[in-house]
């Protein structure tokens, strides 16, 4: 038994090229589901091997990257996957939105606005916006070809009419460049229109499914909604407790069990961010070390 | 106080530690040699190299002993390594009439050209547990001469009286397809089904087997032969211009003889199941010939309509490293939906509450 000897970024360049093939496909079909020969990688299925091997692909050794959870760079599978390109890769990492090249992301857009030059690389567990209202393969594939869309919105009115409201909160289903109805993967609905006219470029990667889909910079994402019902980007009415945000989508975290609880921001880096930049922040600062 | 956690790699570091020190046990007990673990927990060792798709025992070993014994853990660990080696092409087809058979059994005739072989089997053993196994001398095994000729397949013997469906005929110079290299997609051909199958789970393949028997898509199998041994892997050089043997792996092959078929064109004949496995593995080969015969239904005229007969529901949940990464998942953190979903169901809950404040007492259904 020889010790393995993996290459920059653990993949090797012949699969790194399929996936960039696939990348490109996607980009030039914005919203299509591309299938590409997703390999196993040494994380579970589930955990993020999708957003792994694009990051893997387009990762380059000048790259700065930063990985997120949930919005934070500190939650354990963040930590564990910057640490997998650290590794593999030798690239800087950052915690700072802004000076990241690259940003692998689980279930959040960052608050602080994208810019160009910069990449969003999404995991996402189930890529198809209709697997829960068509489970088949071949009927879903047949429904984006003919852009048959009629059974989500069949849904999304069900919802009116059952709750007054559309009930989904997270993976809120959106149509890329007026064609393919798309899911953003589990992000709250909060950060839809931040996916609109952005002008980096946004990858998804699903490993498990075995598909990368894309939305090239400056590409029209609309919600999708009805003109009586019109989509609504919501937050909780309450403001971060550690940097006062009123515009930020919040955590909410119980702090003793008589119902005490408190909201903070979800983006660390942006709440860190504000309070290091607040003139006098009567918040109690704890922001924590750079991870480079 | 803010208890979002920062200092998760110290955390991971730390956790990863306590579990070698678990793993390790108790340092006053030897240590498990890797050929204790190939030489015996041989079956285990079976089903993690024919799961994880390596042919290799000892890489197969250090994964039973890496995974504490876990042993889909154990094959995710191996598919994870395999997915680095470099592709060189396809082996030759195996030919398991030409086995070294040292098991090989048939429920279809009670006696066969080259004879019923039982060979290491559980089979007829009384589970009672031993507690007299642990240390004690084990006598040595009467072995009959090998055999001087290939024992021909049931089969092939069936076969020859054009009594079951011919193997498909090899299409020369069409490259093997690579459920490895290339997405899956629907419909699949039989071969990728195949390989599907192989490196499927095996509780989940013995559920499905056992539901075709149980009238969930009845296949009326009979267990035509069953046969262990070794198989030669031979390899075509293009430089030599000649195939050159790689070695001999075990594999276990079960062909399944199941419910025939005919037409007003067509005299009836047997039709059949496929399993074949690395190792000795035969409840996980049965249970792929069952399916196998199972997701033929298009292909023969049969209805679909039980799970083991539905290519898309079979084939996208076989997968025990895909299946267990995105139920474990499930640990993830998912605050930021939950939060979501949180506000939400509060939102509703305020609007009931009004509603029924301003005292028109019955819930309104906005619409059925």
């Amino acid at each position: 038994m020889t010790a393995p000897a993996y290459n920059f970024a653990y993949l090797d360049e012949q699969t790194k090229r399929m996936i960039r093939r696939a990348i490109l496909k996607a980009i030039a079909i914005p919203g299509y589901q591309v299938p590409f020969a997703s390999r196993e990688m040494p994380m579970p299925y589930g955990w993020g091997t999708g957003g792994v091997q694009v990051t893997a692909a387009i990762l380059g050794p000048d790259d700065i990257l930063k990985v997120i959870d949930q919005g934070s760079d500190d939650t354990t599978n963040a930590v564990s996957i910057r640490q997998f390109f650290r590794k593999t890769a030798g690239v800087t990492t950052t915690t700072r939105t802004r000076e990241a090249t690259v940003i692998q992301t689980r279930h959040r857009i960052p608050e602080t606005p994208l810019a160009e030059g910069q990449v969003l690389v999404y995991q996402v567990p189930i890529p198809e916006p209709l697997r829960f209202l068509e489970p088949r393969e071949t009927e879903t594939r047949r429904m984006h070809a003919h852009a048959d869309y009629g059974l989500m919105h069949v849904k999304l009115y069900e919802d009116i009419a059952r709750h007054g409201h559309i009930a989904t909160t997270y993976a809120y289903p959106v149509k890329v460049d007026g064609r393919y109805v798309m899911d953003p993967s589990p992000t709250p609905k909060f950060d839809n229109p931040k996916m609109d006219n952005c002008p980096a470029l946004q990858l998804f990667g699903a490993g498990r499914e075995k598909r990368i889909y894309a939305i090239p910079p400056h590409t029209e994402v609309v919600s999708l909604d009805f003109e009586d019902h019109p989509f609504e980007a919501s937050r909780t009415d309450e403001t971060c407790a550690l940097c006062g945000a009123d515009d930020t989508f919040l955590d909410e975290v119980i702090t003793d069990d008589r119902g005490g609880r408190m909201f903070v921001c979800s983006d660390t880096d942006h709440c860190e961010t504000r309070r290091v930049t607040a003139t006098a922040a009567p918040w109690d600062s704890e922001a924590g070390a750079d991870h480079v | 106080m803010y208890v979002a956690v920062k200092g998760g790699e110290k955390a991971i570091a730390s956790a990863h530690r306590l579990l070698a020190h678990e793993r390790r046990g108790d340092p006053e007990i030897p240590e498990l040699s890797l050929s204790q673990i190939s030489g015996q927990l041989g079956r285990a060792v079976d089903r993690v190299m024919c799961e994880g798709s390596l042919y290799d025992r000892e890489l197969a070993a250090l994964a039973v002993k890496q995974a504490c014994g876990d042993l889909i853990e154990a094959i995710f660990l191996l598919r994870a390594y395999r997915t680095t080696l470099p592709r060189f092409g396809s082996s030759e087809p195996l030919d398991t009439a030409n086995m070294q058979v040292r098991r090989r059994i048939s429920s279809t005739f009670k006696d066969i050209p080259g004879g019923q072989v039982l060979g290491p089997t559980f089979d007829y053993t009384h589970r009672l547990l031993d507690t007299g196994l642990e240390g004690a001398n084990v006598d040595e095994p009467h072995l009959a001469p090998a055999p001087s000729a290939p024992l021909p397949r049931v089969t092939d013997l069936l076969g020859a009286d054009d009594l079951i469906e011919p193997s498909p005929e090899e299409v020369p110079g069409r490259p093997v397809e690579d459920l490895t290299r290339e997405p899956l997609e629907f419909p699949a051909s039989r071969e990728l089904r195949l390989q599907n199958l192989a490196r499927g789970d095996e509780g989940f393949l013995l559920a499905l087997g056992y539901s075709t028997q149980r009238g969930y898509g009845r296949t009326h199998p009979f267990a035509g032969e069953i046969r262990l041994g070794e198989v030669e892997v031979e390899f075509f050089a293009e430089e030599l211009g000649f195939a050159v043997p790689l070695g001999q792996i075990t594999v276990t092959e079960c062909q399944m003889v199941n419910q025939f078929k005919g037409s007003a064109t067509e005299a009836p004949r047997f039709t059949r199941g496929y399993g074949l496995t690395f190792g000795h593995s035969e409840r996980k080969a049965m249970s792929m010939a069952l399916v196998d015969r199972s997701l033929r239904a298009r292909e023969l005229g049969e209805e679909v309509k039980a799970p083991a007969q539905d290519e898309e529901f079979v084939l996208s949940h076989s997968d025990n490293v895909q299946a267990t990464g995105f139920v474990e998942h499930l640990k993830l953190p998912h605050y930021v939906d939950f939060q979501a979903e949180l506000g939400l169901v509060r939102r509703m809950r305020e609007e009931v509450a009004g509603r029924q404040h301003a005292g028109d007492g019955k819930l309104q259904e906005a619409a059925e």
